[in-house]
């Protein structure tokens, strides 16, 4: 990451969202702004459960509202290519209380 | 204003941010903007088998406004330095 708060180093790369209702969506970071707002391209949610595999609905394209933005995190590749989502089991995040 | 300066001192040490969602994040200060927002390298979930929704993820920005605390590393903080930042910022500058 370059220096700077801001995600212009993210652009055009997969992030993965983490949203203040506890939701996980992963997509192209394609544009920002002061506010955290986000377009995401190629978007998809990823959802946990405990009774079976973390399943990815696709979305698209998407703008997600910075109000409702908890985390955004640069995907590593590599890493999430040795990920096993169908294994995974755990509880969905819990909404943000503020 | 203070603690937007007294959190760029911290940039390079480690830290434990934990979020409005109980989700605990550790990683290297990386910087902070004025709506202290925070950006954290090498970052891991604190408890990761409850939490694997980050596995994959090892830079990241989290949102001023979802931020519930921020643990600091002990010599990280300088009590007397902090207190009389305080009290000129009480009086107004």
């Amino acid at each position: 990451m370059s220096i700077g708060t801001g995600l212009e180093s993210l652009v055009d790369q997969t992030i993965s969202i983490i949203t203040n209702d506890g939701r996980n969506i992963v997509g192209v970071l394609k544009g920002f702004d002061q506010a955290t707002n986000i377009i995401l391209d190629e978007s998809h949610e990823r959802v946990y459960s405990t009774k079976e595999g973390v399943q990815q609905l696709v979305l698209g394209l998407y703008i997600i509202r910075g109000d409702n933005i908890g985390v955004v995190g640069e995907l590593d590749e590599e890493l999430d290519a040795h990920l096993d989502l169908s294994s995974l089991r755990a509880h969905p995040l819990k909404p943000v209380i503020h | 204003m203070l603690f937007f300066s007294y959190f760029k001192d911290l940039v390079g040490k480690e830290v434990t941010v934990e979020l409005k969602n109980d989700l605990a994040i550790r990683g290297n200060l990386h910087s902070v903007d004025q709506y202290l927002n925070i950006k954290l390298e090498n970052t891991r979930v604190v408890d990761q088998d409850k939490y694997p929704h980050m596995l994959s993820v090892r830079n990241c920005f989290i949102r001023g406004s979802v931020v519930r605390y921020v643990q600091l590393p002990p010599e990280g903080v300088d009590v007397d330095l902090l207190h009389d930042a305080t009290r000129r910022e009480a009086r107004g500058g």
